[in-house]
C-alpha cells in the first residue's frame, strides 16, 4: 500500500496555504510532518481526506485517484484523529467507536455483530477496552484520545492521519501514545501520517518527516538527515544544540536561542 | 462486559424506554378521552375504539359514540398528532443547530405561517383557507431562510440562525401591521390564532396533518446516526464520512414540514418544541437514535394532558393550549433541570 500526493495546491480564496506539495508514505511507517506556527502543516492532512478541496494535484492510493471518491468512500480508507475532539456527551466509548462504522453502513441498516466486534477489537488494539461502557465524558485526556483512535481503526482504514495526537498528553501518555501508533502502524500495515509540534518525538517514532515552511516542503527525508542546525535554523529561527540520547540512541534537540540573539 | 452483552443492554434499554412511552401515551389517550362535561368511563371508550375494528355487541348510549368518536377522539389524535411532530421537530433543530435553545419555529416558521393566517383573515377569504396559507407561508419561509443563508453551496449554523431571526422580525411586523389594519372581530380573530389551540379540531384537520407527520417524522428518525455523529463537530462528521451538508438540508427539510402542518392545523403553540427534547435528553441522554423517538411521545403525551387541562379547568369555557403548555410545563421542566444537576449542554 503506498499513498501518493502529487503538487497538491490549495488556497483559501487568495490565501494561498500550500504550494507543490509532493511526497509518498508506504505502509508500515510513521511519517511526520512538522514546521512552525502558520507552516500549514495541517492542511495537507485536510486536503488528504478531501475535508478541503485541492485547486490542483493528486491523490493517489494504490495508484487509485481519490478524486471522484465520493465523502464516505473516503472515511472508509482513510481515519482522522482531529486535534480537539469534543468529548463533552455522554455517548458511551462503545457507542463512539461504533461511529467509525458510519462509512460502512447505509442509511436503513442496523449495526450487525460484526459491526460490533469490529469496534471491539480496534478498543482492544489500543489497549480500552475495559472502559467500553464508560462514558466517554468521564474519561482522561489520555482515554479519550486512544477512544478516538480506536473509532479512526473502526474505520477499517488504511490511512490514519493525526493532527498533533499528543499535544494535550503528559509525558508519560505521549510516549504511551507513540509506541501505539508505531505498533499499529506495523501490526496493521497502516499508513500513519502524523503532524507535530514536538519535534523531539517526532523524531524519535517517524522514520521519515516533511518539514513545511511557508507552505512548501522545505526538506523531507530521514530525521538525522533532515533536522540540523541549518534547517531548523532557517525554519523556527532558532539556534539548537543537538545531544544524543545513551539510553535511546536518539538524537535529541535543544532550543538554545532566538536566531540572531 | 462482553460486547453481546454491552450491544443488548444499551438494544434492550432503548426498546424498554420506547415501549413505556408508548403505553403511558395510549394510557393518556383514553383517559383524556373519558375527561370532559359527560364522564364516560374508560372501559366503555376501549370497547367503542375496538368495536370500530371488530363488531362487538355496543350496551352504550348512541350519544356516547357522538361525543366520542366525532368530537374529542379527533381532538385527542390531533393533540397527540401535533405534540409528537413539534417534540421531534425540535430535536431535529437543536441536533442540527447543536443549541439546546433552538426550536422548531427557529427559522421563521411561527411569524410566517402567523403572516399567512392574519393576511386570510383581514381579506375575509374564510377560515377553510387559514390552514393552507399558514402552510405555504411557513414552508417557503423556510426554504427562504435556507437559501439566504448559503454560502458558496454550504450553510454554517450561525448564518442560517441569524437569517431565521431576520426573517422572523420581518414577518411579525407585517403580522403587526394586519393586526392594526383589522377590524375588531378579524383583530380576535388573528390573536385566538397566535396562540394556538385545538379548540377547531377536526378528522379533516388529523386527515390533512397525518401524513405530512408520518412521513416527515419517519424520515427524520433516519437521521439519528448522522446527527449524533454531527454533534462532535463539523469536520469531525466529514472525517467519518458524514455528508454534512445534505443532513443539514433534509433535517432541517423534514423538521419545517412537520412543523409547518403542525401550525396549519392548530396554529402557534410554544414551548413544546423548545422544551419536550430537553427534558427527554436528561431522561435518556444525547443519543438521537433514543431520544427522537422519545421526544416525538413525550411530545404527543404532553400535549395530550395540556389540552386536556385547556378544555376543563374553566369548563364549559376553554383556555388557549398555549398558556396551559407554559404554565404547567415550565415548573415541571425546572424541577427536572434541578434534580439532575446537570449542565444542560446538549
Amino acid at each position: 500500500m503506498i499513498l501518493k500526493v502529487e503538487k497538491i495546491d490549495f488556497a483559501y480564496d487568495s490565501d494561498t496555504v500550500l504550494e507543490d506539495v509532493t511526497f509518498e508514505a508506504v505502509q508500515g511507517e510513521i511519517l511526520g510532518i512538522i514546521g512552525p506556527n502558520g507552516s500549514g502543516k495541517t492542511t495537507p492532512l485536510r486536503c488528504l481526506n478531501k475535508v478541503l478541496k485541492p485547486r490542483g494535484g493528486v491523490i493517489l492510493l494504490d495508484d487509485k485517484d481519490l478524486a471522484s471518491a465520493r465523502q464516505k468512500e473516503i472515511a472508509k480508507l482513510m481515519g482522522v484523529v482531529p486535534q480537539n475532539s469534543i468529548h463533552k456527551f455522554a455517548f458511551s466509548v462503545l457507542d463512539t467507536v461504533m461511529m467509525g462504522r458510519f462509512p460502512h453502513l447505509g442509511r436503513f441498516d442496523k449495526e450487525s455483530t460484526g459491526d460490533f466486534d469490529i469496534a471491539q477489537e480496534s478498543l482492544r488494539l489500543c489497549g480500552v477496552e475495559h472502559l467500553s461502557s464508560k462514558l466517554v465524558n468521564e474519561l482522561s485526556g489520555g482515554e479519550f484520545q486512544k477512544v478516538i483512535i480506536a473509532r479512526a481503526l473502526a474505520q477499517q482504514p488504511r490511512v490514519l492521519l493525526l493532527d498533533e495526537p499528543t499535544l494535550h498528553l503528559d509525558i508519560h501518555h505521549q510516549l504511551d501514545l507513540l509506541e501505539l501508533l508505531k505498533a499499529l502502524a506495523r501490526r496493521e500495515k497502516l499508513i500513519v501520517i502524523m503532524v507535530s509540534h514536538d519535534i523531539n518525538l517526532a523524531v524519535r517514532y517517524s522514520s521519515r518527516v516533511l518539514v513545511l515552511k511557508e507552505g512548501r516542503i522545505y526538506k523531507a527525508g530521514k530525521p538525522q538527515d533532515v533536522l540540523t542546525q541549518a534547517t531548523l535554523k532557517e525554519v523556527y529561527k532558532i539556534d539548537i544544540e543537538i545531544i544524543t540520547s545513551k539510553t535511546t540512541g536518539m538524537f535529541n534537540i535543544i532550543p538554545v536561542a532566538k536566531a540572531g540573539a | 462486559m462482553s460486547k453481546q452483552e454491552c450491544c443488548t443492554v444499551g438494544h434492550f434499554k432503548h426498546k424498554l424506554v420506547i415501549l413505556i412511552l408508548a403505553i403511558c401515551l395510549a394510557l393518556s389517550v383514553i383517559w383524556s378521552l373519558t375527561i370532559g362535561l359527560s364522564k364516560i368511563p374508560p372501559g366503555i371508550i376501549a370497547k367503542m375504539l375496538v368495536s370500530r375494528i371488530i363488531a362487538l355487541h355496543n350496551n352504550w348510549p348512541l350519544y356516547y359514540e357522538t361525543i366520542i368518536i366525532n368530537v374529542r377522539l379527533p381532538r385527542v389524535l390531533l393533540g397527540a398528532l401535533v405534540g409528537a411532530v413539534l417534540g421531534i421537530a425540535g430535536c431535529g433543530m437543536q441536533g442540527l443547530f447543536r443549541n439546546p435553545m433552538a426550536s422548531p419555529y427557529v427559522v421563521g416558521i411561527a411569524s410566517s405561517s402567523a403572516f399567512g393566517a392574519s393576511l386570510v383573515i383581514i381579506l375575509g377569504l374564510g377560515s377553510m383557507w387559514i390552514g393552507p396559507s399558514a402552510f405555504l407561508f411557513s414552508v417557503s419561509c423556510a426554504f427562504l431562510v435556507y437559501y439566504l443563508a448559503k454560502v458558496r453551496g454550504t450553510v454554517p449554523v450561525g448564518t442560517l440562525l441569524l437569517a431565521g431571526i431576520a426573517v422572523s422580525i420581518f414577518f411579525s411586523a407585517l403580522v403587526s401591521f394586519t393586526q392594526y389594519m383589522a377590524g375588531e372581530r378579524e383583530l380576535r380573530q388573528i390573536v385566538f390564532w397566535l396562540m394556538g389551540g385545538l379548540w377547531e379540531s377536526s378528522w379533516n384537520k388529523v386527515a390533512a396533518a397525518l401524513p405530512l407527520a408520518i412521513c416527515g417524522s419517519a424520515g427524520l428518525m433516519c437521521f439519528g446516526r448522522d446527527l449524533n455523529i454531527l454533534l462532535t463537530g463539523e469536520e469531525q462528521a466529514k472525517n467519518l464520512g458524514v455528508d454534512v451538508e445534505n443532513v443539514r438540508r433534509m433535517v432541517l427539510v423534514l423538521s419545517s414540514l412537520v412543523t409547518a402542518a403542525a401550525v396549519a392545523a392548530c396554529g402557534i403553540i410554544g414551548f413544546v418544541g423548545l422544551i419536550i427534547p430537553n427534558a427527554m435528553r436528561l431522561l435518556v441522554g444525547p443519543d438521537h437514535r433514543l431520544l427522537m423517538p422519545a421526544s416525538l411521545l413525550g411530545g404527543a403525551i404532553f400535549l395530550v394532558w395540556a389540552d386536556t387541562l385547556a378544555r376543563t379547568v374553566i369548563a364549559p369555557s376553554e383556555l388557549p393550549v398555549g398558556i396551559i403548555t407554559a404554565i404547567v410545563g415550565v415548573p415541571f421542566f425546572l424541577v427536572l433541570l434541578r434534580s439532575r444537576k446537570k449542565q444542560i449542554g446538549l
